[in-house]
């Protein structure tokens, strides 16, 4: 059924609300893309089954992660009136426990990790779960949990990425019905200008300044396209924002897409993710059945509709040029810039390009406002950034801070420090782009201007935890490594630059290396990066010059011996 | 694949955005490979030139113009996953696979077995950080691998270990 009025908006939030906290149990197990490969769904499917054979009076829903990925598969129970229980390190053999547990009345006490009274969804919506079983240690009170500000993240595990009613009941599309039915595009622009979001992609630039541009060009036809190619070993926010909560991207861009006055919308989505990819699909449809996609959007008169395009394993095809290329059926290689996508994108139109969480910032400032949302980060910082917290480190996952946190905090006080109590030598960030950070440099605070200070960079927001048994030589070849098989060729210093550049770490590695390789070594990386055609080749080099800057004796026991 | 099929998927993508790509993913996907006469045949059909055609599916990873194995074992050389050993996981696999080592990183392409029972490569990251090193075997993730671990995975998949 269409919404058309705003009677129809609210009802359908009662019908969500109704789901999900119904008058039975409820269960749900976390099953985005690494709970399932860890257990959940054969968990999932062992429940079901059970449930089935017994006939039990219990509703069992797949959610998306929490983000709390060491302590996967996660499952969460919720009777009537009572807190939501999170179960931790659930196994196959466990679910009879849990369905013995929750026909009781009850929750396994061995297993919970857990529970939330009542949650705010950021969305004009507090879901009151409800009290009672005190021995279990509330949310905030588990550290990895207490020290985050989860903005992004707020409907992730805990609601159906599968159903578009769940997302309504939480506030979802609130945003969306508020601009369109009752704000002006250029007030929702102005929005989102005087907020100070920046993209979230790795380059910061003034997300609304960029719609601006957009919105001034005079053409007949313009796009805007969310940018998913998550290329970035170590970064897999942007798949769990996907998988998690779908409609809230989807949300985002119909902001935008009023705001700019497009009315055509593309989701270039790398193909390596295909759970994203299918419950994107899955949210496209229910959106468009409800009136929320298409023609005249919730009897608003404004029309919108997006597509998804795959990529196909190249990871260049992240920058911009490159990425248009790929959807036009081209080779991804990167041209000049300008002309940039604003003036001259997709099928030579103005282009809005922005990254999967820029656009899932949008709806919660159109929801609650600028000064809520400058309330949160730093100066020219403002807002929350999700990192995924991996590698050596104890706690790994999906940490979510706001903007102007150090890296002391997000490593140590929610990361726990090095994982099996290894002391943490360095953090890598920004992927193949950015640097590596050595732990005397940790009270560095993670916002756009503090990484490039010291030579790394934001990126998508990926943090790769190194402990002491790690070489950082090894780690300098391995991103070059990297970028030489991802380097489109096209440009000399990416192309040959790079390949000298590996030949030369991969005979430091060897022994062989000698004080001049060093020199040399130095010498070429700066030269690709003065340069280089596309970011990723003036960026490249950042692993060697850090590494060279921060662990130097690591370089000089090689070549000495 | 017969032309009516290519037919089918063709209409599925109308639109001009994402149209090469998808169809051409939709074909590996399908044949697992991209076979010659397909590419000639969706040339023909699209008036689009072989050797455009050609360029893509030589420039992004995702297609092969080799037909692989039965089983297609993907291992996950991702940032989280080196600093975890995905090094140590490959070179077992190609011990166990009996692949001359090294092979699978020298020739960034896909290598199959002699007896075309598996195909072994390398991706660039699976985006499964959290439970690194990560591997694939068709389309199923096993997370938290060790070398020691890798014979009962391949097992599942009809693998017997090498009397000498």
């Amino acid at each position: 059924m269409k919404i058309k009025s705003y009677a129809g908006f609210i009802n359908r939030q009662c019908v969500g609300l109704q789901k999900l906290k119904p008058d039975i149990p409820r269960i749900t197990v976390g099953l985005a893309t690494c709970g399932a490969a860890v257990g959940g769904t054969v968990i999932f499917e062992r429940l079901k089954r059970s449930i089935e054979e017994q006939g039990l009076d219990i509703s069992l829903i797949p959610t998306g992660c929490i983000g709390y990925c060491r302590e996967e598969p996660i499952v969460t129970i919720t009777h009537p009136g009572k807190p939501l229980v999170l179960l931790h390190r659930v196994c196959e053999d466990d679910t009879d426990e849990i369905l013995r547990a929750v026909a009781s009345g009850s929750v396994p006490f061995d297993k919970a990790l857990c529970r939330i009274e009542a949650w705010d969804h950021l969305m004009g919506c507090t879901v009151k779960y409800g009290t009672g079983f005190d021995q279990i240690p509330l949310y905030d009170e588990i550290p990895f949990f207490g020290r985050q500000h989860k903005v992004i993240l707020r409907d992730a595990g805990l609601i159906n990425p599968e159903d578009v009613d769940e997302f309504l009941a939480v506030g979802g599309y609130s945003a969306a019905y508020l601009a369109l039915t009752e704000m002006r595009p250029n007030q929702v622009l102005d929005e989102v200008e005087r907020s100070g979001l920046r993209g979230r992609g790795g380059a910061g630039f003034p997300a609304g300044l960029k719609w601006r541009i957009t919105k001034e060009k005079k053409s007949d036809k313009k796009y805007i396209i969310c940018n998913a190619d998550e290329g970035d070993p170590g970064a897999y926010m942007n798949r769990n924002e996907m998988e998690s909560d779908p409609h809230m991207l989807i949300e985002g861009m119909i902001l935008g897409a009023y705001a700019i006055g497009v009315e055509e919308g593309l989701i270039y989505i790398r193909a390596e993710y295909p759970l994203a990819i299918k419950r994107l699909t899955c949210a496209l449809e229910q959106a468009r059945k409800s009136g929320i996609l298409g023609t005249n959007i919730f009897g608003s008169g404004f029309s919108f509709d997006i597509q998804i395009a795959t990529g196909a394993g190249a990871f260049v095809c992240g920058e911009s040029t490159a990425l248009i290329a790929s959807i036009e059926g081209r080779t991804g290689r990167p041209h000049p810039r300008p002309p940039r996508l604003t003036d001259a994108g997709l099928w030579g139109k103005p282009t809005d390009l922005n990254n999967v969480e820029t656009w899932c910032n949008v709806p919660v400032i159109i929801k609650n406002g600028v000064d809520w949302y400058t309330e949160i980060g730093a100066e020219n910082n403002t807002g929350t950034k999700v990192f995924s917290l991996v590698g050596d480190v104890e706690r790994v996952g999906l940490v979510e801070v706001p903007l102007g946190t150090s890296i002391n905090t997000i490593v140590f006080d929610v990361g726990n420090g090095g994982a099996e109590g290894k002391p943490v030598k360095a953090v890598q960030t920004g992927g193949p782009s950015g640097g590596c950070i050595p732990v005397r440099l940790f009270d560095t605070t993670v916002d756009f201007e503090s990484l490039n200070a010291i030579g790394s960079i934001m990126g998508s927001g990926g943090i790769v935890v190194m402990d002491e048994d790690t070489n950082m030589v090894d780690i300098a070849r391995y991103f070059i490594s990297f970028a030489t098989g991802e380097s489109c060729g096209k440009c000399i210093p990416c192309r040959e630059g790079l390949k000298h550049t590996l030949l030369l770490l991969n005979r430091i590695l060897a022994g062989k290396g000698t004080e001049t390789d060093l020199v040399t070594l130095q010498d070429l990386s700066e030269t690709i990066v003065a340069t280089s055609l596309c970011g990723l080749g003036q960026t490249a080099p950042n692993p060697v010059l850090t590494t060279l800057a921060y662990f130097r004796e690591e370089y000089d026991a090689l070549v000495k011996s | 694949m017969d032309e009516k099929t290519l037919d089918d998927i063709i209409s599925q993508y109308d639109a001009p955005s994402g149209r090469l790509l998808g169809i051409l993913g939709e074909i590996q996907n399908r044949e697992r490979y991209i076979p010659r006469e397909l590419l000639e045949m969706l040339s023909a059909k699209l008036k689009i030139p072989l050797s455009h055609l050609y360029s893509l599916v030589t420039f992004y990873s995702f297609f092969s113009l080799q037909p692989v194995g039965d089983h297609r074992v993907t291992v996950c050389m991702g940032t989280a996953c080196h600093v975890k050993g995905a090094a140590a996981i490959l070179t077992t696999l190609e011990q166990l696979l009996c692949l001359p080592e090294g092979v699978t990183e020298e020739t960034r392409s896909p290598v199959t077995t002699e007896d075309n029972a598996f195909t072994l490569e390398i991706a660039r990251c699976f985006g499964a950080c959290s439970i690194a090193p990560v591997l694939r075997v068709d389309n199923h993730l096993y997370g938290y691998a060790t070398p020691d671990g890798l014979p009962a995975i391949l097992e599942e998949y009809g693998w017997r270990k090498h009397e000498d």
